[in-house]
């Protein structure tokens, strides 16, 4: 284990709850009216339940489960886009969340007026922007249709350019769900060997998968994670093992 | 890349968050530039398809001048050039309804967004505002040239219109943060407040003159109508050429100031449970 100093992000009980009506209220007079009658039952759903993880700088961490057990509720949590119930969360560094590439353009926007909207949802500011809009350009191979409207582009170039924008900046805490598939063979070799480059540059990322073999390929640890709770932390290899005959 | 990451000291502690109405103010100050992005980005996309663009945004409230001095300027007919009168009641309501619309909507299209990523939340409603300030400002350059065609008196007190717009602005973002604050958690709330929003125009003077009101209804309708004095700043230095009576001044910078305190108040705290929503 390194020393406590090189931490960037510890969980601690971090437990999520979500709180729903159990019939859904879709209208304020309906909401009144039950509120009144006290006819208000809550129905309650616990997506994380007092999770406790600590990770390094420089860790990559996989993320394994079965569709609902946690893991993009654990992400958001750790992207701050969702805090917690119970228990705390502490990072030190910016979190990039790449995930949906290309959530936020406009199509009615250039590829270039999407650049920095994207980038400036993404927390830089307009002079980053600048600084590196011929970098992004170029990365996502966009050439002179960069001052086109989106809508004019094909799926691919979206995804390009979702992908030049989100990683035009070294991340210090990076989260990924799924891995991404961008673009043709060789664009995909491309953004590879800038995850790469990101990750032996000290970048933690934590890492939602179903593919086991991209868990035990790319992380350093893994933790598999059913019904909001953590079933096993640790060696990659192992904690799939475990996962693959608990589900037989 | 060179590896300068490890001494990155930005902290978030969940355990540890100072006042949220503050923490909120820190967040939009550090993502100004995203605010002036989202002004953007609805401004060009709004005329992007249009053959006049931006000169819509000066035509739309002068069709709306001509339509209502069409019907109503023998009614009114001892309001003084009438079409200026209303141009500016119009564009004052216009700028009010359409912010505080765009407010709730913004947060619905948003709510998206703010599910995945981190952003202060407050940065649509703001951008909602922003847009429409920029709107506000180019429908004025039609209203002075109304004022100037109708000779009527436009004097040096045309210089009170930012502070009148302030207000208005602080106004909006108030009201739109406890609606959007509402419409989270019921989704009708828009559709109520197009009802309300009707009836509460028709309780303001934007088309018809104040005397028409008898004056025992007056305190009811007006004093306490933040709209009244709102229209009532914005109308005195471009329509009558003179600065806005201290009363209007008073309670339109009261209630402003106060809506918009509250909304944000409100608003920040309630939004750490909006992602929880989805």
């Amino acid at each position: 284990m390194e020393s406590v100093s090189n931490r960037v992000v510890a969980l601690e009980n971090v437990t999520v709850r979500y709180r729903a009506p159990e019939v859904r209220i879709r209208t304020f007079k309906e909401y009144v009216i039950r509120i009144l009658k006290r006819d208000l039952r809550f129905k309650e759903f616990t997506a994380l339940s007092g999770i406790n993880i600590e990770v390094q700088q420089g860790e990559t961490i996989g993320i394994i489960g079965r569709n609902g057990a946690g893991k993009s509720t654990l992400l958001k949590v750790v992207s701050r886009v969702l805090v917690p119930t119970e228990g705390r969360v502490w990072i030190r560094g910016r979190v990039s969340p790449l995930l949906e590439l290309g959530a936020g353009f406009h199509p009615e926007l250039t590829g270039r007026e999407n650049v920095s909207l994207n980038a400036t949802l993404l927390g830089h500011s307009m002079r980053d922007v600048q600084e590196r809009m011929d970098e992004i350009i170029d990365f996502a191979e966009i050439g002179s249709f960069i001052e086109a409207p989106l809508r004019t582009y094909s799926s691919g170039m979206v995804a390009r350019l979702g992908f030049a924008v989100a990683t035009a900046w070294e991340p210090e805490i990076l989260i990924l769900d799924e891995v991404l598939s961008v673009g043709d063979e060789a664009f995909r070799r491309k953004c590879q060997t800038r995850m790469e480059n990101f990750r032996s540059g000290g970048t933690t990322t934590f890492l939602v998968s179903h593919t086991m073999e991209t868990v035990r390929t790319m992380c350093s640890r893994a933790i598999w994670l059913d019904h909001g709770r953590v079933m096993a932390v640790g060696e990659p290899q192992e904690v799939i093992q475990a996962y693959r005959k608990a589900e037989g | 890349m060179t590896n300068s990451l490890a001494r990155s000291s930005e902290i978030y502690d969940s355990s540890r968050r100072g006042n949220s109405a503050l923490e909120e103010l820190r967040g939009v100050f550090q993502y100004r530039d995203l605010i002036f992005q989202l002004i953007r980005r609805d401004i060009v996309a709004r005329y992007k398809r249009s053959v006049l663009g931006v000169a819509w945004t000066m035509l739309q409230p002068l069709g709306m001048m001509v339509v209502m001095t069409l019907v109503f300027s023998r009614l009114f007919h001892q309001i003084q050039g009438y079409p200026a009168y209303v141009l500016s009641g119009l564009i004052t309501w216009t700028f009010f309804s359409q912010t505080t619309t765009a407010a709730i909507h913004q947060m619905v299209w948003g709510g998206a967004l703010l599910n995945r990523i981190y952003l202060p939340r407050t940065s649509f409603s703001i951008s909602a505002i922003g847009t429409g300030l920029v709107n506000l400002a180019i429908s004025i350059i039609p209203l002075v040239a109304i004022v100037l065609v109708l000779r009527l008196p436009l004097t040096v007190n045309i210089l009170f219109i930012p502070i009148a717009m302030l207000l208005l602005a602080s106004f909006a973002l108030g009201v739109g943060l406890l609606l959007s604050t509402l419409a989270v958690n019921f989704p009708d709330v828009s559709e109520m407040y197009q009802i309300i929003l009707m009836a509460w125009m028709y309780f303001t003077p934007v088309i018809y003159p104040e005397t028409m009101i008898p004056p025992e209804y007056q305190r009811w309708m007006f004093t306490l109508n933040p709209m009244y004095h709102l229209v009532k700043l914005f109308r005195a230095p471009i329509y009558e050429g003179r600065l806005p009576d201290p009363q209007s001044l008073l309670m339109g910078t009261v209630i402003s100031l106060v809506t918009l305190v509250a909304g944000w108040i409100v608003f920040s705290r309630a939004a750490d449970r909006f992602a929880y929503k989805a």
